[in-house]
């Protein structure tokens, strides 16, 4: 291989001592990542081609045995429209208030950082703690429970908020754990992305006589926060495709996990590690569910530009 | 014109005030549900028409929760402590070493490792889990502290935050420690880690926070009740409610304790950290 034309053609010994030294560096971390990630990776692949029930060496091949199943399963199909009605509620909402919030605590001038240390708490706590004060306290679905006494104060019938699928009231659970979790994590994002915006823009904007409020924010803020915008909703439909502890915590109990709101993860978790333990569908399924969001990734990065990111900063 | 323009203004700002002051409360409440239901009796959770505390606020329920052998939570915690620290401790070794090594010393091949290091980025994690979970269980690392630990020490994303700081590093430092004649290894532990502390605690406090919180890897790995994290414990008792709701609520209010202590201490770190996370992961 050609070295950079400042170096000679041989490999020098400074330039083998650096050899050394970088894998001394990167060299514990590159290999545990190759063993922990790309391992399992290629493994699961090879999986997929084969009938494997309770093994991980299996030797009856299947070809695409498994892809053919899994792609014809009404449960997979139905993990996939869980994911997509979940991603419809969850990113619109948490991307709106997350903006709201970093736009009304960066306009305070006094106590900007009380409300910021609140909207962000939430972020220290576990989805399994939120997703026990939700079941088991606020949306219990019983007389006690806070959604139900609020309810009650305005003479409004009680809700079995988990346990009915008519109308679908879980889907008001699973979303606001959600957004309670996560808003202030987007928000501390944004007020980043708004402290990086020139305060020039805004005096050239007043001078040609743009009104503050609305037009502003149209024209000048919310152009600016392209960037942060981006990443957001990228990181918002990343996350929601992953999806796994609120569904678990919320919705299984004693008896096992109900048959509807079964998101790719929870699919997966019952499919490849629950009775049966079908690795080899399981891991047909996990590159399925790669490929999906890898093409979503794309095409969300392609729609908004992503290559002109470092360009608006 | 200008005077209902400013009156406008002001009515604005006070309802912005209103606003934010009851969401505030509203985004609260689950805390307070924490701390009410922790602290009362199963009579007074179950009662009907809302009380805002229990009459007797029950510290004992602490003792109750530690005192019941059917809830190993003492053995959970320890866990979860040992996890979280370990993790954390590995995470910034392994992850820092290689975003330097990545940054600052040059090799042919320095741009295929990294996009190597990039592509995984780009995989979620927890779609990896089964495969990853086969690895581990031919292994036999079910239900043990390194099958819990190891397989999640080499972060991507700290990787890349280590990278991209380092890139923007003064070089003059490390060019006088040269000068002093420390090779590269003493250079990073002398002159490069004691100037980039900020840079740690930030990704310090996101994968201890991540590791204290992490669910499904516990959940699948630590499979014995020996192996549990307060967080597969906590949803044990939340999915079967075999246990006291009281003592459920007290478990989970201690178990937050940790981390709110890590928020009130460190949280200009953390939002450091979210600030790194968000515009490059």
């Amino acid at each position: 291989m050609a070295t950079p034309g400042s170096t000679r053609r041989r490999s020098t010994p400074r330039e083998r001592n650096q050899t050394f030294w970088f894998w001394i560096f990167v060299g514990p971390f590159a290999l545990g990542l190759a063993l922990f990630t790309y391992v399992p990776l290629a493994w699961s692949v090879w999986l997929s081609f084969f009938d494997a029930h309770n093994t991980v060496s299996p030797t009856d091949f299947v070809g695409l045995d498994n892809y053919t199943a899994v792609l014809g399963e009404p449960a997979f199909r139905s993990a996939l429209v869980t994911f997509t009605v979940f991603t419809a509620f969850i990113v619109p909402a948490t991307y709106a208030l997350s903006l709201g919030l970093a736009l009304a605590v960066g306009r305070l001038r006094f106590a900007r950082a009380f409300f910021r240390s609140v909207f962000f708490l939430p972020t220290a706590c576990s989805y399994v703690v939120a997703a026990l004060v939700w079941k088991l306290s606020i949306f219990n679905g019983v007389r006690f429970g806070l959604a139900n006494t609020v309810l009650g104060w305005f003479g409004a019938d009680q809700v079995a908020w988990l346990s009915t699928t008519d109308p679908p009231w879980y889907w008001l659970v699973l979303v606001t754990v959600r957004l309670w979790l996560q808003t202030g994590f987007y928000m501390v994002l944004f007020l980043a992305g708004l402290q990086r915006i020139p305060p020039q823009l805004y005096e050239a904007a007043a001078v040609d006589g743009a009104r503050p409020g609305w037009q502003t924010f149209r024209h000048i803020t919310f152009p600016a926060l392209r960037a942060t915008s981006v990443a957001v909703v990228l990181l918002l439909v990343i996350n929601a495709f992953q999806a796994f502890d609120e569904f678990y915590n919320l919705l299984s109990d004693a008896r096992g996990y109900p048959p509807y709101a079964r998101p790719p993860l929870v699919y997966l978790y019952y499919t490849a590690l629950g009775q049966g333990q079908n690795l080899g569908l399981g891991s047909a399924g996990a590159v399925v569910l790669a490929l999906i969001i890898a093409v979503v990734t794309v095409a969300q990065a392609r729609w908004f530009g992503l290559g002109r990111r470092e360009a608006e900063g | 014109m200008r005077q209902t323009d400013d009156a406008l203004v002001r009515a604005g700002r006070a309802l912005r005030l209103v606003l934010l002051i009851a969401l505030a409360a509203l985004f609260l409440i689950p805390f307070y549900l924490l701390l009410r239901n922790g602290l009362a009796t199963e009579a007074d959770i179950t009662a009907p028409g809302w009380t805002f505390l229990p009459r007797e606020l029950h510290w004992s329920n602490l003792r109750e929760l530690f005192d019941d052998p059917s809830v190993p939570m003492a053995h959970a915690l320890l866990n979860s402590t040992l996890i979280a620290v370990a993790t954390t401790v590995g995470t910034l070794l392994l992850a820092s070493l290689a975003g330097y090594g990545l940054a600052r010393i040059p090799y042919r091949h320095a741009n295929a490792v990294f996009y190597a290091v990039l592509g995984t980025l780009m995989v979620p994690a927890a779609v990896t889990f089964v495969p990853s979970f086969v690895l581990v269980s031919s292994l036999g690392w079910i239900s043990t502290l390194r099958g819990l630990i190891v397989p999640t020490l080499f972060s991507a994303f700290a990787c890349f935050v280590f990278r991209q700081y380092f890139l923007g590093f003064p070089r003059e430092l490390e060019d006088a420690a040269q000068v002093d004649g420390l090779g590269p290894w003493r250079t990073y532990w002398r002159v490069v880690v004691p100037n980039a502390r900020p840079v740690f605690a930030a990704v310090g406090t996101i994968v201890f926070i991540g590791a204290w919180n992490a669910f499904l890897w516990p959940l699948v790995i630590g499979q014995d009740r020996d192996a549990w994290t307060v967080q597969v414990a906590l949803s044990t008792f939340t999915t079967a409610q075999t246990v006291n709701i009281h003592e459920l609520f007290v478990a989970a209010a201690v178990s937050i304790v940790p981390l709110l202590l890590v928020f009130l201490l460190l949280q200009r770190y953390i939002v450091a950290g979210v600030e790194r996370s968000g515009i490059d992961g």
